[in-house]
């Protein structure tokens, strides 16, 4: 096939959408953290659309896409070696473009995880965690699942990452909030989200991206484009009204933070199903999340595992809700290149198909996550120690701080002379604890 | 009657409250305040350049109390606040002439 205008127009602009979802992304956790925490959260995520770009381009694409073996890539690709201008094969696209519509996905799935592991994570090994989890998990289930590997092969379904990115984060951010413990004052303490404002824009910047994430996962600007893209945002409508309708009646307000969350929840879960199902499965796959993962977010103080941001709740659950929900919902006569599920003729094979893939993510991706955090544990530490979680990240870990609206906070510029070596600013931290 | 007012790091205020209420108190007023003292303050880098910020943030009690209950108030909160390192703060006790409850119209000790 021929490289087309008109499809290689519409996954460049989703390529710029899905990089814009993680800005987004730190503004919705960053808004729900309190304030002496903000810029760590921002950070994290911009700092990840840094190294995991890097990353991609040199090895980690390679291992998700390089041939077909059942479990992982080789490495034809190192450093985007012949990944060029040329059609992708299969495709109407240009191999770089389709490896630059990836790489925002491999960007944004590791950041998922920062919301679970808000307000104690030490930057330092946050970097090295979601370098090797990039490597170790990301880019190998992105090969069992897009790149040719054994679920792509068993016919499992997942159009634009139900299992790759919700699944995969999800686990991984649970096994790693039970490696690193609990914030100092959890759950004893309110730690309320100090700028609900701020998680309001981060919705709307995320809800605008998953535009590119699921209907730019067609490939192509085509009437299943189309189809994914009405998908997505009246499951994310759909899942919004289920969240604070059932938070509504079951504890008498609807509020603002449950409407984020429950849009959210519907564009996780509508992500695998996006381009395999009809409008009204959609809608109903939204509702469904909704209410589901609003039940969902409760585990964590029943379990007594620390999600900070409920990105189990969210988005393992969440994943896996849209990813079942596919076996029941599936039609051949939106996609072709899919599989009818258990309510279009298809009988039970798909569900058990979606059934195996998804845990079989959940399970590898939260082993070699332990196994990840506890030798980081035992080498660097994952956690700062409890001065620094009191004062905050922003001061301890980046020495800054997110809000300076007080003319009380002016301060004395020091001069060269007086200019601190990086030990001396260690000690000044140390005093203010 | 007395004020007690005490000025100590943020991250304590939790355990301070919790220990008023149990000294029996539960009535305070609460303030976000800046100060300098011993502690010095902290440097904050940016793009480069350190600054020097002295003034930190703390958080400032005033709980108004008869005179029987002073020195279990100060202890309470002495207790609650102290984590043994430079910038724990202060608690200081002053006379009070005289109270009234706005919604009641009841003066001094019954207003306290």
């Amino acid at each position: 096939m021929e490289i087309d205008a008109g499809d290689t127009a519409w996954v460049l602009t989703s390529t710029a959408l899905v990089l814009f979802m993680t800005p987004g992304l730190a503004l919705f956790y960053g808004g729900m953290v309190r304030a002496k925490n903000i810029l760590s959260m921002l950070m994290q995520n911009l700092f990840a659309m840094g190294l995991m770009a890097v990353l991609w381009v040199l090895i980690g694409y390679t291992i998700a896409f390089g041939g077909t073996n059942n479990f992982v890539g080789n490495l034809d690709f190192v450093g985007f070696k012949d990944v060029g201008m040329g059609v992708m094969e299969g495709l109407t696209i240009p191999v770089i473009l389709f490896a630059a519509f990836q790489m925002t996905f491999a960007i944004i799935t590791p950041a998922l995880i920062t919301g679970a592991t808000a307000d104690r994570f030490r930057f330092g090994a946050y970097a090295v965690f979601i370098a090797a989890w990039l490597l170790i998990v990301y880019s190998p289930v992105a090969h069992w699942v897009w790149g040719g590997g054994w679920i792509f092969d068993m016919g499992a379904l997942d159009f634009a990452g139900g299992a790759v990115v919700h699944i995969n984060a999800g686990a991984a951010a649970l096994a790693l909030v039970i490696v690193m413990g609990k914030r100092k004052g959890w759950p004893r303490e309110g730690m309320h989200p100090h700028s609900l404002p701020l998680t309001v824009i981060g919705t709307g910047i995320l809800w605008f991206g998953w535009a590119g994430f699921n209907a730019g996962s067609a490939l192509a600007a085509n009437g299943l484009a189309a189809q994914a893209l009405l998908n997505t945002f009246i499951a994310a409508s759909a899942a919004m009204l289920g969240w604070v309708f059932v938070e509504w009646a079951r504890d008498g307000k609807p509020t603002t933070l449950g409407a984020a969350s429950g849009a959210v929840a519907g564009l996780v879960a509508i992500t695998p199903c996006a381009g395999f199902v009809a409008t009204l499965p959609a809608m109903i796959i939204g509702v469904v999340a909704g209410v589901i993962c609003l039940l969902a977010i409760g585990l964590k103080t029943r379990f007594g595992y620390d999600d900070a941001l409920d990105v189990v709740g969210v988005h393992l659950v969440g994943g896996l809700t849209g990813a079942l929900l596919l076996g029941l919902f599936a039609d051949t006569a939106i996609n072709e290149a899919g599989a009818d599920g258990l309510f279009f003729g298809g009988g039970f094979e798909l569900l058990g198909k979606q059934a195996v893939a998804s845990f079989a993510v959940l399970a590898f991706s939260f082993v070699v996550t332990i196994l990840i955090a506890k030798a980081i544990d035992a080498t660097l530490g994952l956690r700062v120690d409890e001065e620094a979680e009191d004062i905050g990240l922003d001061l301890a870990e980046h020495a800054e701080v997110g809000y300076s609206f007080s003319e009380l906070s002016s301060m004395d510029r020091l001069g060269h002379a007086e200019r601190l070596g990086h030990d001396d600013h260690a000690d000044r931290l140390e005093e203010v604890r | 009657m007395k004020l007690v007012t005490a000025v100590i790091k943020p991250h304590k205020v939790e355990e301070v409250k919790a220990a008023l209420r149990t000294a029996g108190i539960t009535g305070m007023t609460v303030h976000e305040v800046k100060g300098v003292g011993r502690q010095g303050g902290h440097a904050e880098v940016y793009r480069g350049t350190e600054y020097k910020v002295d003034l930190l943030p703390k958080v400032r009690f005033e709980v108004l109390v008869g005179p029987e209950a002073v020195e279990e108030v100060v202890d309470a909160i002495v207790a609650a606040a102290a984590t043994g390192k430079i910038g724990d703060g202060k608690v200081w006790v002053t006379e009070v002439e005289s109270v009234v409850r706005i919604r009641t119209g009841e003066r001094d000790l019954e207003a306290v």
